[in-house]
């Protein structure tokens, strides 16, 4: 494998990452917001803060990872989509500020402030429609190159049933990944009244991210047909995502084995994903920027997959440690520490 | 109107975001630090003051942490944002060091968490210290590779050009450039200087303020003394940089100092104003001394402005940027050595109003210093993004927005501002030190004889 291929599949990775975790993240600020105002904040709100507390900054390491691996190795990118994703770009920065530092704001400071709360929630599910932009723009067809420069055709973007299907299922995975998640830890920490609430939250965000799945791929055979013809080729990565969708609802369903059942659902997102972004190979911005034309040069591309290497010996440890210590630490989970 | 030049309001921009964000990426830098050594000293000597001090300096340091990170964020994809092809370019060479520093990151960002919330956690206080080791290592590292990019732009190496196209790069010889050394060093002692002074200021203020206790006076002495022996190192490297500007950009240099026409036993001009003749009148001239500053010979040639050419010059008054810093930097060693003779001679009174008075202002001063370096480095390589061979215009982005984009994030840094101090005096105001020493501690009273 040349290390282009490597340096995407290193990337997809920590983006899938950031999906899993920025996905528990901004789900939970929502529903802190909403359980506040249906006066239920206090069964779950200790819950996700002592979750969420010791990792924020780390989910946001993943993010913060990616784009600047994608600069990296792929260094044209960093051309088309500066030029074309000032606003929205930016308008993520700041959406991604508020949130993070409020967050800050309210769980070391200023306990139960209603207005940091609602930006909070509010910002959880801005950000992710925001960052689903991206997404939408690589497809192609929404950005041109004259003369002047490179520009972003906003009109196209907002009319496109395509672009909107994108920011649906982002809005709907986020809220389903988060409350799934949220089912185990409550479970895990032995919180029935919380468990039954969040578990209602799953059942509920099951069935939009299924039917928003399928739109998307519908739009997508509208939008860019020898993608969606790339993707049918893959049937079967999208085959297994559906399978693993259905086992994880089942034990939700059940009310058993809730740590499967989350297993399964980051299964059912690891081959969508995986299968999503191997049909858009080999371009990473249509039609500007193919893995290979947009490739940074070999030594540089070497040098990074080794100090990706190291660093993972340093990152896997410490991140089992951090996870050991306040993920499956039943004490702590359970707050007896 | 200047609101529609994309360049300039690009510049405008990253000034924004750099100056507010190295606030909070200074104190990110050097909190760290105090925090372990005053936890270690709380073990060593059993005196739970220390501790407390660590305890209480964390919860500070979280918020401004928090800000550093967002804003931190901010400022790596506003690279991409606002100045494209310049990381069309540069990605090419300088990824790696940026790769880097989001591992050290991100290594920081795992023990941050685990230290936050394992307080009382273990039997033996010294597994909770620990946990501060890697912090400290993460946060220095991650100065440290940023700074090697900064570095690389002044001085760039590490790639030849041929027909437009990169080749022949060398990762580590980008990053290990001559720049480097210096500036990582200045960057570094100056981070830890300047977090040193701040809680300085905090124990200062207090004590001025009548509230003082045991627990403050400790406060003071640790970080007075921490911030004479940092601003030491700091006095060093930065006489270290001075020597690297000599030699390898002698305009930046020579525009910093006024210095016009190349001349052996070059005189250092301080403070002073330029009339239109670029004639130097009003200033302290101290013979020989820039000679000194940059060769460590009172006679050395040191090249002048006049030998760049006009268009790749720097404006001229970054002079002053230059000399407030050092002015500041000389004012921290001085007030800090006073104390601590003050304090080591025992018929004087260390905490004297007017000691206690110079040592209120140290911490909001070593950051003006922070901005007035980095203002003099980064518009002291105007006009060059990459010296040599990129010029900021050339990097810039021509997207018509930047204006509009400029007003959402100064309204943004507004708020985070005012937010962070809202907050962080929310937290301490209601909460003084002696009330938590005694709900923690009961029994200090007694242990504490100083």
């Amino acid at each position: 494998m040349s290390y282009e291929y490597i340096g995407i599949t290193v990337l997809w990775f920590f983006l899938y990452g950031y999906l899993i975790v920025a996905s528990v993240d901004f789900g939970a600020g929502f529903f802190a917001y909403y359980a506040r105002l249906t006066k239920k904040d206090h069964i779950i709100n200790k819950l996700i803060s002592r979750y969420l507390s010791p990792v924020w900054e780390v989910t946001n390491v993943f993010f913060v990872f990616f784009f600047v691996g994608l600069v990296g190795f792929f260094p044209d990118t960093a051309y088309y989509l500066g030029q074309s994703l000032l606003v929205p770009g930016s308008i993520a920065i700041v959406l991604l500020a508020i949130r993070g530092s409020f967050y800050a704001f309210e769980s070391y400071g200023s306990k139960d402030n209603s207005v940091y709360m609602f930006l909070y929630g509010a910002t959880g599910l801005l950000i992710p429609a925001s960052l689903a932009t991206a997404m939408t723009i690589s497809e192609g067809g929404f950005i041109e190159e004259t003369a002047s420069g490179v520009h972003l055709m906003i009109g196209k973007l907002i009319s496109s049933p395509y672009s909107w299907s994108v920011v649906l299922l982002a809005i709907v995975s986020v809220l389903y990944i988060s409350s799934m998640f949220l089912t185990y830890y409550a479970h895990r920490a032995d919180d029935r009244p919380a468990l039954e609430i969040v578990r209602k939250y799953a059942l509920f965000w099951s069935s939009p991210t299924i039917i928003a799945s399928l739109t998307t791929f519908i739009a997508l055979s509208q939008h860019n047909p020898v993608h969606y013809q790339k993707a049918i080729g893959l049937w079967w990565m999208f085959g297994i995502s559906v399978a693993f969708f259905m086992i994880g609802l089942f034990l939700v369903y059940q009310g058993k084995y809730y740590g499967w059942a989350f297993i399964a659902v980051m299964f059912q997102f690891f081959f969508a994903f995986f299968g999503y972004g191997a049909s858009h190979l080999p371009y990473i911005l249509q039609p500007f920027v193919t893995i290979t034309s947009g490739a940074t040069n070999e030594t540089m591309g070497v040098t990074l997959i080794i100090a990706f290497i190291a660093g993972l010996f340093l990152l896997i440890p410490s991140l089992v440690m951090l996870m050991r210590m306040f993920l499956f630490d039943a004490d702590y989970v359970k707050g007896k520490k | 109107m200047f609101f529609e030049d994309s360049v300039l309001m690009s510049r405008l921009l990253t000034f924004l975001t750099l100056g507010f964000h190295i606030i909070f990426a200074t104190v990110g830098v050097g909190i760290p630090i105090m925090i372990s050594m005053a936890e270690f000293i709380g073990i060593k000597k059993k005196d739970p003051h220390y501790t407390l001090l660590a305890r209480r300096w964390t919860r500070g340091f979280t918020i401004t942490v928090a800000v550093g990170v967002v804003t931190g964020t901010a400022i790596g994809l506003q690279l991409s944002l606002l100045w494209p092809s310049f990381m069309q370019v540069a990605g090419n060479i300088i990824s790696l060091p940026l790769f880097l520093e989001v591992f050290a990151f991100f290594f920081e960002a795992i023990f941050l968490g685990a230290y936050l919330y394992t307080w009382d956690r273990f039997k033996n206080p010294i597994f909770h210290w620990l946990l501060s080791i890697p912090i400290v290592i993460g946060s220095t590292l991650s100065a440290f590779f940023i700074t090697t990019v900064n570095a690389f732009m002044n001085s760039p190496q590490g790639f030849e050009i041929d027909e437009g196209k990169l080749t022949a790069v060398e990762p580590f010889a980008a990053m290990f450039n001559p720049a480097t050394p210096s500036k990582v060093f200045h960057v570094i002692t100056s981070s830890y200087l300047t977090s040193a002074a701040i809680l300085a200021t905090i124990a200062a203020v207090i004590i001025l303020m009548k509230k003082g206790t045991t627990y403050h006076r400790k406060a003071l002495k640790m970080t007075v003394t921490a911030t004479f022996v940092f601003a030491l190192a700091t006095a060093i490297a930065g006489d270290s940089s001075a020597k690297y500007l000599a030699e390898y950009q002698p305009d930046k240099l020579a525009a910093g100092e006024w210095h016009f026409e190349t001349e052996e036993g070059a005189d250092l001009v301080v403070f002073g104003t330029l009339n239109e003749n670029n004639e130097v009148k009003n200033e302290i001239r101290i013979p020989g001394a820039l000679s000194f500053l940059a060769y460590g010979d009172f006679n050395a040639e040191v090249e002048g402005l006049y030998e760049t050419p006009e268009d790749e010059r720097p404006p001229l008054w970054i002079h002053y940027m230059f000399d407030l810093m050092v002015s500041i930097g000389f004012y921290l060693v001085g007030i800090s050595m006073l104390f601590l003779i003050f304090w080591k001679v025992k018929k004087w009174n260390e905490y004297n109003k007017w000691l206690l008075t110079g040592l209120a202002v140290i911490g909001p001063l070593a950051m003006l210093a922070i901005e007035f370096g980095w203002i003099y480095a980064e518009v002291g390589r105007q006009p060059w993004i990459i010296r040599g061979f990129m010029t900021v215009a050339e990097g810039a982005t021509t997207s018509p927005h930047v204006g509009l984009m400029f007003l959402l994030f100064l309204g943004l840094y507004t708020v985070l501002g005012i937010g962070c101090i809202v907050v962080l005096r929310k937290i301490f105001k209601n909460n003084p030190a002696e009330l938590e020493l005694e709900g923690r501690y009961p029994n200090v009273k007694e242990s504490d004889k100083e």
